[in-house]
C-alpha cells in the first residue's frame, strides 16, 4: 500500500554558499535574458572564488562576460546599461576594488532616480566578497556595509548562510534600485541547505537565527557565525542569548530590532568594519531612540578595532570580532541592571 | 648610460642577484605550502632580468613603487633576503615588522615605496616620487613597476597624462607578462603591444625583451636618462613571462599548450650564462655562486623561522604619525 506523500517535508539540497549564488544568478538568467554577469575572471576562469562556475558554458560570453582590470569604467558601463533597461549583475572580484568605482556607484547609480525626478532608474546588482578572509593585509580586508550604507538609493545587502544568499539574490537581481550585495571569501565553502522549490527572500527584513531571552545578539554575514558559536558557549554558562541576522542593512528592519529588545532587553551589535560611525553606532542610536525604556543596558559594539588590518594572522585576529570578545560583552551588559 | 656590453663581474653579480631571486621565491612557495606564510603570496619566478635590470640602472635615491608582484623587485633593491622573508612570515625583524605582508613591503633606507595590493592604484604615487624631484631640482627620477592588468586602469592614464604634461623624471615600467590573473593579453586590450598607450599623452615610449637582464639594464638606463634630463617621462613595456600561476592558489590551467617550456628556452639564468661564456665563466663557478646563494636563502628560511612574531603594540603605532586618533 502507498503512503500518503502530501505531508513531506518540502525538498532541500545541501549547497555551498558558492552554489547558492551560482543557482540564483542562472535561474534569473534562465527567467530575463535582460540579465547579465560582468566582471574579471568571472567567465573562463570560472571567477576568482568559483561563484560564476560553468555560467559561461550555459550562457556564453555574450552574457557571462570578462572584463579588463577597469572597476571605474565596467561600473559606469554597467550603470549605464542599466538605465537603458538591462539587469547587470557586476562581480567586485572583492569588495576592496569597489573603491576604484566609488565615484560611479555614488555619484551615478545612488542619484540617478533622483537627479532625473524618476525619468530613469538603475537596476543592477554589485556583488562580490566582503570582510577580512585570512592574512590579506591592509589594502585586502575591508568590510563595506556602513561605507555604502551611509548614501540614501543604495541598497545594502550582506549575507552569511547559503539560503539566503541564494534568496536575497534573486530579489537583488528583480529589484530595480541599484543592490551592493556582499558575501564572504571564508563562507563560499560553507554548506547549508536550501529547498529545492524556487523562493525569494525580501530584501529589508531580519531573521531571528537563533532563539534566546537574556539579551539579542544583532549580526549579518559572518559574524553569525561567531555569535551562534557565542550563544552557544553562554548557553551553558546559563546565559540565554538569541541571534538577529539582519541580512539587509539597508533598508533596516526597525521593526525586528525594536521587537527583539523589548523582549531581552539587552542588545549588542557585533559587526565587521571599524567602530567609528559604522553600522552598529546606527542600530544603536535608532534603538535607544525609539526603545529607550526598553533598555535593561546599554547597546554595546563589538567591530573590528579602529585600525587598518595587519598582515601577521595573530594580530589579525585580536582587530577582528571573536567569540571572547562577544561573550565578554554580553556578559557585561547581563552584570547591568539586575537586582542591583 | 646603458652600457652595452657589461663586464664579467657586472654579469656575474646580475647572475647571482637572478638566481637569488629565483631560489628565494622557491623557499617562500614551500613556507606556504607549510603555513608559516598565508595569505597572499605571488611569485616573481620567470621575471628575475626585469628587477635586477632595473635596480641596477638607477640611482640608491631614485624612488621605486611597485605593485603586489614584489619579492623580487625589493631584493634587487638590496634589501636582505632575512628582512623579506621575516615579512612573509608576519614576523617582528620583518621588513615592515610583519604588519605588511607579501604585498606590503617598503624599505625607506632603500627608497623602495612599496608595496600595493590595488592594481594600478600605486603608480601615481611614482609620479609624486617624480614631481618632488622636479620641484627640488635634485637630479632625481622615479620608477613604477605594473603589470598589463594594471595598464587598463584609469589611474594609469590619468598619472600618464599628468606626468607627460609636467615633463616629470618617471618611467612607467610595465612588465608585460601576458596576463592578469588567467586573463590573456589578447582578451583584456584591443591593443596588445602596450607601449602605444603613451601615444595618447604624447609620452615617448618603446619595447624591449625581459629575459636579458643586459637588455633590461640598457634599456632602463636610457629611460631614466632620458626622463631625468627633462624631456619628460617614458614608459617602458618589458615583454617578461611568470612561470608560476598568479598566486599560490592558482593552478594556471590557461596558458597556450607548450607556451611555457617556450618560454623557458629564455630564461634570464640561461642568456646570463650565454653572456658569461666569451668571459671563461663556466659551470664550475655558477655551481659555486648557486651554492653560496642557496645558503644565504636557507639562512632567511631559518631566520624567519625562528624570529619573534609581530609586535602587538604594532597595532597601535601606526594609526597616525601624530599618535593614536
Ligand atoms: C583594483 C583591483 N582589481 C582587481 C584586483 C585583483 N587582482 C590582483 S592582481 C590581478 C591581476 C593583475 O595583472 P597584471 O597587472 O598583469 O600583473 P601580474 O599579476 O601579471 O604581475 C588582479 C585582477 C586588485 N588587486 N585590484
Ligand atoms: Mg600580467
Amino acid at each position: 500500500m502507498a503512503l500518503p506523500i502530501a505531508a513531506a517535508a518540502p525538498r532541500t539540497s545541501l549547497l555551498q554558499t558558492r552554489e547558492a549564488l551560482r543557482r540564483a544568478m542562472s535561474e534569473e538568467m534562465r527567467r530575463d535574458p535582460t540579465v547579465f554577469l560582468m566582471g574579471e575572471e568571472v567567465a573562463y576562469y570560472d571567477g576568482a572564488y568559483k561563484v560564476s562556475q560553468g555560467m559561461l558554458h550555459e550562457f556564453g560570453p555574450e552574457r557571462v562576460i570578462d572584463t579588463p582590470i577597469a572597476e571605474n569604467g565596467f561600473s559606469g558601463l554597467a550603470i549605464g546599461a542599466a538605465m537603458a533597461g538591462l539587469r547587470p549583475i557586476v562581480e567586485f572580484m572583492t569588495w576592496n576594488f569597489s573603491l576604484v568605482a566609488f565615484d560611479q556607484i555614488i555619484n551615478n547609480a545612488a542619484k540617478i532616480y533622483q537627479m532625473t525626478a524618476g525619468a530613469y532608474h538603475v537596476p543592477i546588482v554589485f556583488r562580490g566578497p566582503n570582510g577580512a578572509a585570512e592574512a590579506l593585509g591592509s589594502q585586502h580586508s575591508m568590510a563595506f556595509e556602513s561605507i555604502y550604507a551611509h548614501f540614501p538609493g543604495l541598497k545594502v545587502v550582506s549575507v552569511g548562510t547559503p539560503k539566503d544568499a541564494y534568496g536575497l539574490l534573486k530579489s537583488a537581481i528583480r529589484d530595480n534600485d541599484p543592490v551592493m550585495f556582499m558575501e564572504s571569501e571564508m563562507l563560499y565553502g560553507m554548506k547549508g541547505e536550501v529547498p529545492d522549490e524556487e523562493f525569494l527572500i525580501p530584501i529589508g527584513k531580519a531573521d531571528l537565527k537563533r532563539d534566546g531571552t537574556d539579551c539579542t545578539l544583532v549580526t549579518w554575514n559572518k559574524q553569525i557565525h561567531t555569535c551562534l558559536a557565542a550563544a552557544e558557549q553562554l548557553e551553558k554558562e546559563g546565559i540565554s542569548c538569541q541571534v538577529l541576522d539582519l541580512r539587509t542593512i539597508r533598508p533596516l528592519d526597525e521593526q525586528a530590532l525594536f521587537d527583539a529588545v523589548c523582549k531581552t532587553h539587552r542588545m549588542v551589535v557585533v559587526q565587521e568594519g571599524y567602530t567609528f560611525a559604522g553600522v552598529g553606532a546606527e542600530i544603536a542610536a535608532r534603538v535607544t531612540e525609539a526603545c529607550f525604556d526598553q533598555l535593561d543596558a546599554p547597546i554595546l559594539r563589538i567591530t573590528n578595532k579602529d585600525l587598518n588590518q595587519p598582515y601577521n594572522p595573530t594580530l589579525e585576529k585580536m582587530v577582528l570580532p571573536s567569540v571572547d570578545r562577544v561573550k565578554d560583552a554580553v556578559k557585561l551588559v547581563c552584570s547591568r541592571g539586575k537586582g542591583a | 648610460m646603458g652600457d652595452p656590453s657589461p663586464s664579467r663581474e657586472q654579469l656575474l653579480e646580475w647572475y647571482r642577484q637572478m638566481y637569488l631571486i629565483r631560489r628565494f621565491e622557491e623557499v617562500a612557495a614551500k613556507a606556504y605550502t607549510q603555513r608559516k606564510i598565508m595569505g597572499f603570496c605571488h611569485l616573481y619566478i620567470g621575471q628575475e632580468a626585469v628587477a635586477v635590470g632595473v635596480s641596477a640602472a638607477l640611482r640608491a635615491t631614485d624612488v621605486v613603487v611597485g605593485g603586489y608582484r614584489i619579492h623580487g623587485q625589493i631584493m634587487a633593491r638590496g634589501v636582505s633576503p632575512r628582512a623579506i622573508m621575516a615579512e612573509l612570515f608576519g614576523k617582528d625583524p620583518g621588513v615592515c615588522r610583519g604588519v605588511g605582508g607579501s604585498m606590503h613591503m617598503a624599505s625607506q633606507e632603500h627608497a623602495f615605496w612599496g608595496g600595493y595590493g590595488i592594481v594600478g592604484g600605486h603608480i601615481p604615487l611614482a609620479v609624486g616620487a617624480a614631481f618632488k624631484n622636479k620641484y627640488l631640482k635634485d637630479g632625481g627620477a622615479s620608477l613604477v613597476y605594473f603589470g598589463d592588468g594594471a595598464s587598463n586602469q584609469g589611474a594609469f592614464f590619468e598619472a600618464m597624462a599628468l606626468a607627460e604634461l609636467w615633463k616629470l623624471p618617471c618611467v612607467f615600467l610595465l612588465e608585460n607578462n601576458y596576463y592578469a590573473m588567467g586573463t590573456s593579453i589578447e582578451r583584456q586590450s584591443a591593443i596588445t603591444d602596450l607601449a602605444r598607450r603613451a601615444d595618447g599623452v604624447g609620452m615617448k615610449h618603446w619595447q624591449c625583451g625581459g629575459f636579458d637582464v643586459a637588455e633590461v639594464y640598457d634599456n632602463v638606463a636610457k629611460a631614466a636618462e632620458h626622463a631625468r634630463s627633462g624631456q619628460g617621462p617614458v614608459l617602458l613595456e618589458v615583454l617578461c613571462y611568470r612561470y608560476r600561476g598568479h598566486s599560490m592558489s592558482d593552478p594556471a590551467k590557461y596558458r597556450k599548450s607548450g607556451e611555457l617550456d617556450e618560454k623557458k628556452k629564455h630564461d634570464c639564468l640561461l642568456l646570463c650564462e650565454d653572456h658569461l661564456t666569451p668571459h671563461g665563466v663556466g659551470e664550475a663557478d655558477l655551481a659555486k655562486v648557486r651554492e653560496a646563494v642557496d645558503a644565504v636563502v636557507q639562512d632567511a628560511y631559518e631566520f624567519a623561522d625562528a624570529a619573534a612574531e609581530a609586535d602587538p603594540a604594532l597595532l597601535y603605532d601606526f594609526v597616525l604619525h601624530g599618535g593614536t586618533s
